[in-house]
């Protein structure tokens, strides 16, 4: 699946946290015997997923689903237990730090928790100065203040403010200064996880609107995570959900908003609150999301899918692309049962 | 007919250091028995502060000014802090939005249950956990029974919330304060949940007073909507009229910037702006820095809430009072 | 100016400007400083002077009592020195080791402790194993150990000299591990931030987000445990001085001069003794009361009482 378009390509990504600690906490007696366990978190599991350039991909799904480690991952923040990620064909993910830095500048971040993203003791100034400084050394010092004013009046915060500390701001324009310090840096992709979900309805307004400006201005491209699906119809392109650590369905926004085929991915939408619909129509799921140390076997939805066969609780089903386009990775799809 | 409860001109402010500020600044609605309403704003709009003190709950340094609340016909706001209790937790009850507030980490939900009820009647403690049983199968908790002998931390999110739900049961109160129940969960949870909490009152004829920020919840669940802005309710009416037909240009705003859906990727109206600080409301009506049809009359007098025959629902907004 | 205009609309001044104790201390606290690092502007006389000192002078009690003299306000001690210009410098001499050793430990554990949250898994369990391992011996045994190698090496005349250095080098060797454990658990919490994960995704250095990025968000913990640490490099020196470990008599720091005092308190002088007992306890009072101040301060989460 070699997309001559394609900007980041995910390819089989796998991530497991080992959560079990030290010598003595990994000590269990079986059977009368002392044993060493390994307890790992499986985060992700096989996922693989072309952005292309110019295009907003949201992922979404519930807390828990892998949606943010995936893009840490693919940021290099967390290297990928296996599998590979690539930036224009160039593999990525095992490079050194130094290699890795002029892929830093074309791959940036936004983060969820405008409180926490800015360091309390550095000036917005500050803030915005150390990447441009640190990724172009041959800029001078007046050059890369006006950067800063620059770069601070296209995402509407008045540069007279630079001099001040992030707690003198407030939620939205705390989240446009954690824009502005991606964009300092002249990225090409950003991956923007949860931008909105800390923010007042008026203001995640001015923040979506500004995502989508920034887009068309700068030609970004966009890993858009979230798990607001009213968000995710309005801006993407397409949309990746994910279930425990796995790609349910990649399809375009307007399949999946129109025809969705994963059950996961029709509970999901059934459930999104929509102004002016009165009661709930959503389709209900039996049971708990599973713990992602101890996965399902098969496929991971099938212990809350009202779909079920003997198959699901087997093997595992493959991303297969369906007749409208989409893909998804459900045996009942495939074996045309729903 | 009594109302179930009756705010009158509900004045809550601040004691600090540098002189009081005023969070809520005369509020004023009813709630019929069996009634659900919303009450909607943002971050700092009062609305919190609005449910907590229906029950006298605020938190040093605020206080009650001035103003009235009456409970089925009874003036609670004069009730001392005794006669509060009976009331609170009992005749009415709160959810909040971390179940943790509700539920002690170190005790099983079956002893929190039972002590609850025994707290407010005299009944054994095997009748206490028949009726604990009954309130946690309400809220169509699976086992139930196994469920007693758990601790909180055993549960999923969605499930305490529900424990809280039926724990806030147990004494069947009137009247139900839920302050963003659903905030912390998922998508699919928080239908469950908020589903589940319709059903309740529906069938037990409860009021219910759903405190949130967002309005697609709100819509689904209650009858009419109380919409605030700067510690005043700038917009009150049925929900199908305030969601289809806003009035107040903040309403309309906030309606207008919820990306909808079925359509293209414009760009999304948006309100400048943010909501003022309590230190720093400014005179006349306080929403007029961020409105696009402020007048010279919005800088100096603050509208008051009034309706006219045409449209249900009242509106605090001088725009309304000029085409009267 | 801006940063005074900050400091002068910041909270920690308005709570210490509403702190009697606070306020209190902290005079207190900068006049035994003035006063000791004044002491060779203030004192009456030069202790380390030995030709000044008679012999005859010896064991004269505080002037209030009879046989008092003028010349020595708070009496003398057992070598017919100024109590009061003594306490002075052996004051000057508690406080440099103090700082000084709080220093060191700080240098030490800043860094060790940075490393070990920052980068943590093998590097973590090592230094923390060590940290564990210092723990272990006490700061008294450490000084046993090196003092005896260091009298080894360099012979007795030149340890009277080192003392100072020497000190410095035994408690802050001894007690790196407080910070060590106080800087890796801020770190641990800092890391996970996202500020910090908006530097890694710059691409900065590791050096660079330590310094930079999360030191700085650091300096509450740490600050608060200096002030304990000042406090308890001064009484660990003023322990090990009485042990005869410490600075010697000919250059006497609050400890060794309680201790030259102790032989001759069932003989009736005991203000040798008792006058620098008092002060140190005066002294580790009152940074003790600013300690706790500072962290009521800076975490104001914590309950009182």
């Amino acid at each position: 699946m070699t997309d001559s378009k394609s900007l980041v390509r995910i390819s089989n990504v796998v991530k497991h946290f080992d959560i079990s600690g030290g010598f003595l906490d990994r000590i269990s007696f079986s059977g009368g015997r002392p044993s060493l366990t390994t307890t790992t978190v499986k985060a992700l599991n096989d996922v693989s997923l072309d952005i292309t350039q110019g295009e907003i991909l949201s992922v979404v799904g519930e807390s828990g689903c892998g949606k943010s480690t995936l893009g840490r991952t693919v940021l290099g923040l967390y290297p990928p237990t296996s599998g590979e990620i690539a930036f224009r064909d160039t593999r990525i993910d095992n490079l050194s730090a130094r290699q890795m830095l002029p892929y830093r500048r074309k791959m940036q971040m936004v983060f969820q928790d405008p409180y926490a993203s800015l360091n309390p003791r550095m000036t917005v100034r500050q803030i915005l100065e150390e990447p441009t400084s640190f990724h172009f050394p041959d800029l001078s010092r007046s050059q890369v203040q006006d950067k800063v004013a620059e770069v601070m009046r296209q995402v509407g915060v008045d540069p007279a403010w630079a001099g001040r500390y992030p707690h003198e701001f407030s939620g939205g324009q705390r989240q446009r200064i954690s824009i502005a310090r991606a964009l300092m840096v002249d990225p090409e992709f950003i991956v923007a996880d949860e931008p909105i979900s800390a923010l007042d309805v008026s203001i995640q307004a001015q923040i979506l609107n500004l995502i989508m400006d920034c887009q068309e201005r700068f030609g970004l491209t966009y890993m858009f995570i979230t798990h607001d699906l009213s968000v995710v119809e309005h801006i993407s392109t397409r949309v990746a959900v994910m279930y425990l650590g796995t790609l349910c369905e990649l399809a375009d926004k307007k399949n999946l908003y129109g025809e969705p085929q994963h059950p996961y991915s029709r509970a999901l939408l059934s459930a999104i609150p929509r102004l002016g619909s009165k009661g709930f129509s959503h389709m209900r799921l039996k049971g708990e999301v599973p713990t992602p140390i101890n996965l399902p076997p098969g496929c991971v939805f099938h212990t809350r899918c009202p779909f079920t066969e003997e198959r699901c609780r087997r093997e595992i089903p493959a991303l297969r692309t369906l007749p409208n386009g989409s893909r998804a990775a459900c045996h009942a799809l495939e074996e045309g049962r729903i | 007919m009594t109302h179930l409860l009756e705010v009158q001109d509900l004045v809550v402010k601040f004691g600090l250091r540098s002189g009081d500020l005023t969070a809520l600044n005369g509020i004023n609605f009813t709630l019929d028995p069996g009634e659900r309403m919303g009450l909607v704003g943002e971050s700092g709009a009062g609305k919190s502060v609005a449910g907590f003190s229906i029950i006298n709950l605020i938190s040093k340094p605020g206080f009650i000014a001035s103003g009235r609340v009456l409970f089925e016909g009874e003036e609670i706001s004069a009730y001392p802090l005794e006669q509060m209790r009976g009331i609170r937790g009992n005749r009415i009850s709160m959810i909040f939005q971390d179940p943790m507030m509700t539920l002690n980490p170190v005790l099983t939900i079956g002893t929190q249950m039972v002590e609850t009820i025994l707290a407010h009647n005299r009944i054994s403690t095997a009748h206490a956990r028949e009726i604990a049983l009954e309130k946690l199968s309400k809220v169509y908790i699976s086992s139930p029974g196994k469920r007693l002998g758990q601790y909180p931390h055993e549960l999923s999110g969605g499930m305490r919330q529900r424990v809280v739900i039926a724990i806030s049961l147990l004494t069947n109160p009137s009247l139900i304060i839920a302050d963003e129940p659903t905030t912390a969960l998922d998508v699919t949870i928080q239908a469950e949940v908020m589903a589940l909490l319709l059903e309740l009152c529906k069938n037990e004829h409860m009021g219910l007073i759903l405190i949130t920020h967002d309005l697609g919840v709100v819509s689904q669940v209650t009858e009419k909507i109380c919409v605030m802005y700067a510690g005043r309710i700038v917009e009150q009416g049925p929900t199908e009229s305030i969601v289809t037909n806003p009035r107040h240009p903040y309403t309309r705003g906030l309606i207008q910037a919820l990306p909808q859906g079925g359509g293209g990727r414009g760009r999304l109206h948006q309100i400048p702006g943010m909501m003022p600080n309590l230190t720093s409301i400014p005179p006349g009506c306080a929403f007029h820095p961020r409105c696009e049809h402020t007048m010279d009359i919005c800088r100096s007098k603050a509208p008051q809430l009034f309706g006219d025959s045409e449209t249900p629902g009242l509106v605090a907004c001088h725009l309304y009072a000029q085409a009267r | 100016m801006r940063l005074w205009k900050r400091f002068r609309s910041s909270y920690f001044l308005y709570s210490f400007l509403h702190d009697p104790v606070a306020m209190g201390s902290f005079a207190i606290l900068a006049f035994l400083t003035l006063a000791a690092f004044g002491a060779p502007v203030i004192a009456p006389h030069n202790p380390y002077d030995t030709t000044t000192i008679n012999i005859m002078d010896s064991e004269i009690p505080p002037v209030w009592m009879e046989g008092g003299e003028q010349n020595f306000t708070l009496g003398t001690d057992a070598q017919g020195r100024d109590m009061l210009s003594t306490m002075l410098y052996g004051m000057r001499i508690s406080l440099i080791i103090g700082v000084g050793a709080t220093l060191m430990q700080a240098v030490i554990g800043i860094v060790l402790g940075l490393l070990a949250g920052y980068k943590g898994g093998r590097v973590d369990s090592f230094l923390m194993r060590m940290a564990d391992v210092q723990l272990s011996f006490s700061t008294l045994m450490v000084a046993i150990f090196l003092s005896a190698i260091f009298q080894a090496i360099f012979g007795v005349a030149a340890f009277e000299r080192l003392a100072v250095p020497f000190l410095v080098l035994v408690i802050g060797i001894a007690e790196w591990p407080q910070y060590a454990r106080t800087v890796r658990a801020s770190v641990l919490a800092e890391k996970k931030k996202e500020y910090v994960e908006a530097a890694r995704v710059m691409g900065l250095p590791a050096a660079r987000i330590m310094w930079r990025h999360i030191l700085p968000n650091s300096m509450s913990p740490i600050l608060v445990l200096s002030t304990v640490q000042v406090a308890h490099a001064i009484m660990s020196e003023a322990a090990l001085s009485f042990l005869g470990l410490g600075m010697p008599i000919t250059k006497p720091s609050l400890g060794s001069l309680i201790n030259s005092g102790f032989d001759y308190i069932f003989s009736g002088s005991w203000w040798i003794t008792m006058f620098p007992g008092i002060l140190l306890v005066l002294l580790i009072l009152v940074i003790n009361l600013l300690g706790d101040w500072v962290q009521d301060v800076l975490n104001p989460k914590l309950y009182k009482g």
